[in-house]
């Protein structure tokens, strides 16, 4: 009986001790999957918590996910993908203010056999209808995340409705950026990614870029301190510094110089226009 | 798609250059599996015997929940614990999101039932060779609890094995109450999703064998034991 | 004299589902020695030696040990009981004779001396369940007897077993009876009740028969039910 109560304890304080760097002097940070996945935070957290001891934990999800933990009050930053989403956010009470960090693109990817035809097309809308019209299978993210909203309002611009179809040549895979990546791939489905993700994705198979550069996959980042008025138990202050050193001239400098692949994958633009 | 070699020879890297990364990402599942799995033993094991051993009304419906919540999607477990665990939940005060001790929380109700149902199903059928000569002596219900499972103790370091086999393995639980936070809730099944969703299939798949590994020497380790108290 | 004699069973009844397994059955045992009850299946021997123990409650009636009336529990821990498949802790011999003299509270030193006795002191590191039929049984009145109990009741203790452990276990029951203990027990071994019995109880349809001498009972058995039973053994 003896022993049974020292292990209870030994238990009890293995859980205890977990709980004590949770807080101090740390933020959580409720993130999209790509700036995780590409590599980012490994290379920009390091220099600011060298320089002011805060430790910032990255909770990697989509960008829906990202923002309903956010609204349970699990974060002190918001860092996603869908600006409307987030100055509603922002309006409901929950974040200070929203500001501009970088941009990249979107892209579409497909099998290099294209049966749809639509490499080299620039307009993303266009390449959208030749696949609905081909019937070419389609994998959709269905998750409700910055790049399925982005998906969602490029359907809108072709007046198809694809979800009459889903199921059919319409795949809404429910899942992240990369597993949606993944079932393309095993499908030779057509797919809308950010481009960071793809460019670290390593599983490509002979998938590759068929549609860029329209100005409507456009994609921009931002960033949000979530308000302790709404959440009392956040960390505002720790918060604040970290958004103001990625908005920084020094923190925007980081950002345009990290490389991937010899390749820049986030544009800084904290300085334009909301 | 991939060759064995390429996941072969990441394997192999992984094993000869032991990565500090890599090292705490095995230590932690260790910790928060083992840890889970011993809480849920030291409930589990009692409540499956007294469960076998006492008759009481709605003890059937008891019985059929149990087995039932063995079935128990990690997932949906982990998104229970953390609507509790959440700030704006009940128990947010404690501030237990995304660390290991809540990872270790969600892990323990998933390990609590199978350990419970299998202990109940096992000591039930051992109680009827045992009850009578145990009444005659006169032995106190804990007392029948304790001879029971110590009894049958061989048999219930597989069942206990099962349960960490489950915590281990499961990923639904850990990632949603973890988060997968890099250096503080990262462990072997969160990695190798991460590395999925990043294509990188041989990293996830040489990952993969990592955790059988260490499966393994659970396994070995608990095999050894086995034999000395048998 | 034995502290828990004598012992009054008056009008005990056992029913289950209406059927009647123990029918009006009175006794009185006063002497120590070895009584045996025989008669044939579904008799109810089992069942009274079960009652006996407190293992099992009348529907009606009742069992009164000495003066100690209704604390079953009490006697209980006076008694001892070895079932016709005796229960081996899944742990060493030596580690089956500690289980009961913890549950005693009696001294573990204890231990060496009652596995001689029974001849099972070269086999103290064994598994019990590793041992014979007969080493089995002789470890599990070794056991029983460990509690120091005042009566000891024994259900078909040699069945299944082989002449040569018989005799063994024969020898241990005598022994025990020697020691002051009450023996109170169940066997269908005609010969072996000839052997060892001072006194018969005969069962019926759950209904006591005859209560005699071993010796009368043998030579002049007064029911047609015990005439019948023993009959059919000698042919």
């Amino acid at each position: 009986m003896k022993k049974a109560a020292l292990i209870i304890l030994v238990c009890a304080n293995l859980l205890i001790a977990h709980t004590c760097y949770a807080r101090d002097n740390s933020i959580l940070v409720q993130s999209t999957t790509s700036t995780a996945n590409s590599g980012l935070y490994d290379y920009l957290l390091p220099l600011f918590e060298d320089s002011t001891g805060i430790k910032v934990n990255v909770v990697a999800v989509g960008t829906g996910q990202a923002i309903r933990n956010a609204s349970n009050c699990d974060a002190d930053v918001l860092l996603v993908h869908a600006k409307t989403a987030e100055e509603k956010f922002v309006s409901d009470g929950y974040g200070i203010k929203r500001h501009n960090l970088m941009y990249n693109d979107f892209i579409i990817v497909g099998p290099a056999e294209d049966p749809a035809n639509i490499h080299g097309l620039t307009d993303a809308t266009t390449a959208l209808t030749k696949i609905a019209a081909n019937k070419s299978i389609f994998a959709s993210r269905g998750d409700n995340s910055g790049t399925h909203k982005k998906e969602v309002q490029l359907w809108n611009k072709t007046s198809i409705d694809p979800t009459d179809n889903s199921g059919k040549w319409y795949r809404e895979t429910g899942s992240g950026m990369g597993a949606t990546l993944n079932i393309s791939i095993g499908m030779g489905a057509y797919a809308l990614t950010d481009r960071a993700t793809w460019i670290n994705f390593k599983n490509r198979a002979n998938h590759q870029i068929l549609v860029e550069g329209d100005d409507q996959l456009f994609n921009q980042y931002g960033v949000t301190v979530i308000n302790d008025a709404k959440c009392p138990d956040s960390n505002t202050a720790q918060a604040k510094l970290f958004v103001d050193w990625l908005i920084s001239t020094e923190g925007q400098t980081l950002i345009g110089n990290y490389r991937l692949k010899d390749q820049q994958l986030f544009y800084p633009n904290s300085q334009t226009e909301q | 798609m991939i060759s064995f070699t390429e996941i072969f020879s990441e394997f192999t890297a992984l094993l000869a250059g032991p990565d500090p990364d890599l090292l705490e990402i095995v230590f932690l599942s260790l910790k928060v599996s083992l840890t889970a799995t011993l809480l849920a033993c030291l409930a589990g094991l009692p409540l499956g015997a007294l469960l076998a051993m006492t008759k009481f009304r709605g003890k059937w419906m008891l019985t059929v929940l149990v087995n039932t919540l063995m079935g128990m999607p990690p997932v949906v477990l982990g998104l229970m614990v953390y609507l509790l665990l959440s700030r704006s939940g009940p128990m947010g005060f404690l501030q237990l999101l995304y660390t290991p001790a809540a990872m270790i929380i969600a892990q323990t109700a998933l390990v609590l039932p199978i350990v419970t149902a299998l202990t109940r199903q096992l000591i039930e059928d051992s109680w009827k060779d045992y009850r009578e000569p145990l009444q005659s002596l006169c032995v106190t219900p804990m007392g029948c609890v304790r001879t029971l499972l110590w009894d049958n103790r061989v048999s219930l370091l597989t069942i206990s094995l099962a349960g960490f086999s489950r915590a281990i393995s499961e990923v639904g639980a850990v990632i949603v109450v973890g988060g997968n936070i890099d250096h503080l809730t990262r462990v072997m099944t969160t990695a190798i999703a991460l590395e999925t969703s990043k294509g990188d299939l041989a990293l996830a798949l040489a990952l993969g064998f990592i955790l059988l590994f260490i499966a393994l020497f659970v396994n070995a380790i608990v095999y050894g034991v086995r034999a000395r108290v048998a | 004299m034995n502290r828990l004699l004598p012992l009054n069973i008056s009008n005990v009844h056992f029913d289950v589902d209406k059927r009647q397994l123990l029918h009006a059955v009175n006794l009185r045992l006063s002497s120590n020695g070895i009584s045996v009850i025989m008669g044939h299946n579904g008799a109810g021997k089992s069942l009274l030696l079960r009652c006996m123990h407190g293992l099992l409650q009348p529907t009606a009636g009742s069992i009164t040990w000495a003066d100690l009336g209704a604390e079953l529990l009490e006697t209980r821990l006076q008694q001892a009981m070895v079932f016709q498949k005796p229960l081996m802790l899944n742990r060493t011999v030596a580690a089956n004779i500690y289980y009961v003299l913890k549950q005693r509270g009696k001294s573990p030193d204890l231990c060496q001396s009652i596995l001689a006795t029974a001849g099972l002191e070269k086999k103290t590191k064994q598994s019990a369940k590793s041992l014979s039929g007969g080493e089995q049984q002789r470890l599990a009145i070794a056991r029983a007897i460990a509690t120091d109990p005042a009566v000891l009741f024994l259900d078909e203790p040699t069945a299944n077993l082989d002449p040569q452990a018989t005799r063994q276990i024969e020898a241990q029951i005598i022994d025990a009876s020697r020691q002051n203990i009450k023996i109170i027990m169940v066997t269908h071994d005609i010969a072996q009740a000839r052997r060892i019995a001072g006194e018969i109880i005969f069962m019926h349809q759950g209904t006591l028969t005859e209560h005699s001498n071993a010796r009368r009972f043998f030579d002049q058995p007064q029911s047609d039910a015990a005439r019948d039973y023993l009959s059919a053994y000698i042919n």
